[in-house]
């Protein structure tokens, strides 16, 4: 098979590495060669995050570059728009539409672009916006929005709910086992 | 069983597998999770040291007691300990003693992007260089078996891409050596000239066996190819990037070991493919050992020196297409790494910058002190060298530049090397004032403990050296502590200490708001009613504080209550409790 790749886009402090932990999981279990990038250090300090997921039957590079992503998980509106790029044609962008804003913008040194859902899905790609903090909300917790997106991410991506459930209860803690299973079933179903 | 680990994460199982006993290391990305991971295994010894000197001093110690030990630091972290480097190289071990420096091409989270395996050829230590954890874990086991056959200390470089990515490993059992035991060999320990000399012909003697044993070592290997039109020398990250990129398509050679390289084996391969390219990230370090050979080669005339590579890069250099994905027409602001809300560095820049002071800046979270709208830092060089630095400024400048310029340190960073430059200040009488920002943890590479926070690596109670005692110690008779969160008492100290002629030191205490122990009043909330959108607030650059039509507005999934911003607002707009 071709190699996979998922590039997981958001904000220092939003939990992106929660999900490629859990991705770690659920691939390796599938026997697939995995390689999971990810950027530590200053980034992590409210600045733009990357973490590079990626299977198949051999994996080489530990990076995902431009044009070469099937699908990029952005935990932040503006950080999906960042990295379109990335997308293969025909790439899928799966976006929570929550609007944090970079330093630029509150300094009043820049604006946050307007009408981001709207002009995403004119460039060709598949576009799937949802409000994954409202979401993580209802599940019992705003610190949920990565299963929400998890759970939204697993309509694509063929894998058995078992397979999803293992990777889950291997990582969260498990007093917040049920809330994080809530939050994926509302991204998946919603 | 199979499973993910850290590049970082697979070296320390290498380090456990390997019957390795006594680790000490300073934090620095991307090397930090090899130590914190090495911790984890109660088999081990394991510490933090104030900096790399001492780390890998201590670790050639525990060497000569016999047990396998190791060091780790950031590429940076290897100057500071370049001095007993140079000379270890002479020394030898007992046991094997194994360095692990990580470079960070890109520059993710460093201040250069210095090219680490020039400290091989130099110091004339062989160095290993992995390019998945895979390797990493079996580099590690494999460098002991080399330490000790060659009596050598032996370098295993990391970088960015290896040390923060996952893949797959196996695990294997520990095994134990023996211990070493101590004897007493003046003529290799001691090295004084006289037994200095005879000790540099074995050094070079061991380059000339290493050089061997890389000609039929497994870790540097050929591949074959399908296209002998083209054949790439490369290592580390970037052979990953060029089997990305061509596959099984051209010939590769893939060395593990990067100093000393092959020299036949290398002749071999560039006689069996009609065009040799060598693939390095950096400097052309490959290439000019191929160069040396006499060999015709492409290396860094395609590939920049600067910064990281890539598959795409690979390709593209190397003639073939690269198509990338649609880019939206729009100014997408950038997002730099902030300062947290809450951060107790934020308040003293802004009260540095409201005095319009010249501030030498050092290496931490606080670098981000730089930052509009902030801006109040005028230089970051190295560790420590914000206060040396001053001490140059202020004796070289006029008298009221001595008023006007203070140094700000971090706890961990002046323990690290900041402490020699203020024993400088105090010995040859600089009229200097320096602010140590004491937020009770080494912040910026992810809360590890340091000899000012009281607790150990294994995170154990431990003794805690007291700032103002040491300051004190060295020959600082004014030494003040004021809390940041307070910005008047701030700038009545900071003026106050800047006025008088002697040297004097600040310590703005108060722990990171990150740490899990620090309880946080909540969020203020703002009101709108009383904000007249004079934006005074947003001078501080708090991500939780930003303008909704024109009035402030707080943040409480961010906000922590600090107070900072309600002392800036001349409306009493900002601070009830929500």
């Amino acid at each position: 098979m071709e190699t996979k790749n998922i590039m997981i886009v958001g904000v220092g402090g939003q939990g992106t590495l929660l999900a490629s932990k859990l991705l770690g999981r659920l691939l390796l279990g599938r026997g697939y060669d995995v390689k999971v990038s990810e950027v530590h250090g200053m980034s992590q300090r409210g600045g733009s995050v990357v973490t590079y997921v990626r299977w198949g039957e051999r994996v080489c590079s530990p990076i995902i570059d431009k044009g070469e992503a099937d699908c990029i998980l952005s935990f932040e509106l503006l950080e999906a728009a960042r990295y379109t790029e990335y997308l293969k044609p025909g790439g899928r962008i799966i976006v929570n539409s929550q609007q944090i804003n970079p330093m630029p913008v509150i300094a009043g040194m820049a604006d946050y672009p307007q009408k981001l859902e709207e002009k995403l899905g004119t460039l060709g790609i598949n576009v799937d916006a949802l409000d994954a903090l409202a979401l993580a909300e209802e599940a019992g917790s705003s610190r949920a929005v990565n299963l929400v997106l998890m759970g939204r991410l697993s309509r694509h991506f063929d894998f058995t709910q078992e397979e999803w459930m293992d990777a889950i209860e291997h990582s969260v803690p498990p007093k917040f086992l049920e809330m994080n299973r809530k939050a994926f079933a509302l991204g998946a179903n919603s | 069983m199979k499973t993910l680990m850290l590049g970082n994460e697979a070296v320390a199982r290498g380090l456990y597998e390997a019957g390795c006993c006594f680790v000490s290391s300073y934090p620095g990305t991307p090397s930090t999770e090899i130590t914190e991971c090495v911790a984890k295994y109660e088999e081990i010894y394991a510490e933090w040291a104030p900096n790399e000197k001492v780390a890998l001093e201590a670790a050639l110690g525990a060497s000569l007691a016999g047990k396998r030990s190791f060091c780790a630091m950031k590429h940076v972290g290897l100057n500071v300990a370049a001095d007993p480097l140079f000379t270890i190289s002479y020394t030898g071990v007992n046991a094997g003693l194994l360095i692990g420096v990580a470079d960070d091409a890109g520059m993710h989270s460093s201040q250069n992007e210095q090219d680490s395996r020039h400290y091989a050829r130099a110091a004339k230590i062989p160095m290993l260089e992995p390019s998945d954890s895979a390797e990493a874990l079996r580099f590690a086991r494999l460098g002991y078996e080399l330490s000790e056959r060659f009596d050598t200390a032996v370098l295993i470089k990391m970088c960015t891409r290896v040390s923060h990515s996952q893949s797959v490993v196996e695990p294997g059992e520990r095994i134990l050596p023996e211990p070493k035991k101590y004897e007493k060999n003046p003529g290799k320990y001691i090295m004084m000239p006289a037994n200095a000399k005879n000790r540099h012909p074995v050094v070079e003697a061991r380059t000339r066996e290493l050089t061997a044993w890389a000609e039929t070592a497994d870790i540097n290997r050929i591949e074959q190819g399908t296209d002998n039109s083209l054949g790439i020398i490369t290592s580390s990250t970037c052979y990953q990037y060029v089997k990305e990129a061509f596959g099984d398509t051209y010939p590769v050679l893939k060395l593990g070991m990067i100093w000393p390289m092959p020299e036949r084996m290398i002749r071999d391969f560039a006689a069996g493919v009609e065009r040799l390219v060598v693939v390095e990230e950096l400097d052309g370090f490959i290439e000019d050992h191929c160069r040396s050979l006499g060999l015709s080669v492409s290396g860094k005339e395609l590939f920049p020196n600067i910064g990281e590579l890539s598959q795409n890069l690979v390709r593209e250099k190397l003639g073939r297409a690269v198509q990338t994905g649609p880019v939206l027409e729009e100014r997408i602001p950038a997002r730099p790494p902030v300062m947290c809300a809450g951060c107790p560095h934020r308040s003293i820049f802004y009260v540095l910058k409201k005095l319009k002071l010249t501030v030498m800046g050092d290496i931490g979270c606080y670098t981000l002190g730089a930052v509009a709208p902030l801006g109040a830092i005028d230089t970051t060089v190295c560790m420590g060298a914000s206060v040396s630095g001053l001490h140059g400024f202020v004796k070289a400048g006029d008298e009221e530049s001595a008023g006007r310029t203070v140094a700000v340190i971090g706890d961990s960073t002046f323990i690290h090397s900041g402490v020699t430059g203020l024993i400088n200040i105090a010995y040859n009488e600089s009229n200097s004032t320096v602010i140590i920002l004491d937020n009770s943890i080494t912040g910026m590479t992810g809360h590890q403990q340091n000899p000012t926070t009281g607790y150990n690596l294994k995170g154990d109670p431990c003794t805690k050296i007291d700032l103002e005692s040491l300051c004190h110690a060295v020959g600082i008779r004014r030494v003040k502590v004021v809390d940041p969160y307070d910005m008047e008492a701030c700038q009545r100290v900071i003026s106050q200490e800047l006025s008088v002629r002697e040297p004097s030191v600040i310590i703005s205490r108060r722990p990171c708001a990150l740490l899990k122990y620090v309880k946080h009043p909540g969020p203020i909330s703002s009101d709108p009613e009383k904000c007249r959108g004079c934006k005074a607030c947003m001078n501080i650059g708090c991500p939780a504080i930003s303008m909704e039509d024109g009035k402030a507005k707080i943040d409480a999934t961010l906000c922590v209550g600090c107070g900072v911003c309600k002392q800036l607002c001349r409306f009493d707009a900002l601070g009830s409790q929500e």
